[in-house]
């Protein structure tokens, strides 16, 4: 965001978070996708599992505060640790 | 006795959780996610649904509602809490019972009658029924896939916590888990419906039985 002579008004951090299914813990989506792919004729694939990700921007200036509010966030509701872990890349704009 | 039923953004199921209980005269009132308060109450009814379109994880927006911090309170000063597809998906969200409700394994949305063994009639929801009964009960999930460790599996089945088990089972669940108990037996989520089977006409009465149950218990 920036002001009228161009300078930036406030911080922008970019957060980019991958949620994925915890090892040992079954995938049919990935075995459906991997199987969709094999009959596209992808031979030589191993496995596939299938994740989510999210993108935030926040009005942040530190990014070690930032990384702390989005594990905060990750922790409370955007991954469930039960079966899912996360990792958080934080991009400084 | 007095009981709720929680009405949260693309619930379905709430209407007929109300009348099931309407039906053993337990005057439900309908509570909007929104309230901070629950009414006085003896039962606390989590519906079926989709709430908030099942988006991020079903039940897991449902969970963190701003109605979910009394639930909390009110579960963990003895209130019973009746969590009901949906509504088991919230319980675990929400730390009330253990492990997670992932996508059935055959990844289709499964919509029929099922058959469950009722593997401990001693609960406050399964005293009418006879132990090792087996009841036929309406499902309706595409994410029904119970799924625990190895360790907290054993937990529950040591613990006598498992109260319906499929006897064929439809999404993988482990160890064909169909519902469990809390640690106090006063917290039941299950996947299948049982408020869709409180009539001879639809899906006959094995649903009714739960609820006279719950009746019995708290008069």
């Amino acid at each position: 965001m920036r002001g009228e002579t161009g300078s930036p008004l406030l911080s922008v951090m970019k957060a980019c978070i991958h949620i994925t299914l915890k090892q040992g813990v079954l995938d049919p989506q990935g075995k459906a996708i991997e199987g969709a792919l094999g009959d596209l004729g992808f031979t030589g694939l191993d496995s596939v599992r299938q994740g989510k990700y999210l993108e935030m921007t926040l009005l942040e200036a530190d990014p070690a505060k930032a990384r702390e509010q989005v594990t905060a966030m990750c922790e409370k509701l955007l991954a469930n640790t039960v079966i899912e872990n996360y990792a958080i890349d934080i991009e400084t704009d | 006795m007095k009981s709720c039923v929680i009405v949260f953004p693309a619930s379905n199921c709430d209407r007929d959780a109300a009348v099931a209980l309407e039906a053993i005269g337990a005057s439900p009132s309908m509570v909007w996610h929104g309230d901070t308060d629950l009414p006085s109450t003896d039962l606390i009814v989590l519906p079926g649904g989709f709430s908030y379109g099942d988006y991020l994880r079903a039940g897991a927006m449902a969970a963190r509602a701003p109605i979910m911090r009394d639930v909390l309170k009110r579960a963990r000063s003895g209130t019973p809490v009746l969590g009901i597809c949906n509504g088991f998906q919230i319980l675990t969200e929400a730390g009330l019972l253990p492990g997670a409700l992932m996508r059935n394994d055959g990844l289709k949305f499964i919509c029929k009658s099922v058959t469950l063994e009722v593997t401990n009639s001693a609960t406050l929801f399964t005293r009418n029924y006879e132990e090792g009964q087996t009841i036929r009960l309406p499902v309706a999930h595409h994410d029904g896939n119970y799924y625990a460790d190895e360790h907290t599996l054993d937990f529950l089945e040591g613990e006598g916590r498992v109260v319906f088990r499929y006897v064929r089972n439809p999404n993988g669940s482990a160890r064909d888990i169909a519902g469990i108990v809390n640690k106090t037996g006063k917290i039941l989520g299950m996947m299948p419906h049982p408020e869709r089977s409180i009539d001879p006409v639809l899906n006959g009465l094995d649903g009714k039985a739960l609820f006279q149950s719950i009746l019995e218990t708290l008069i």
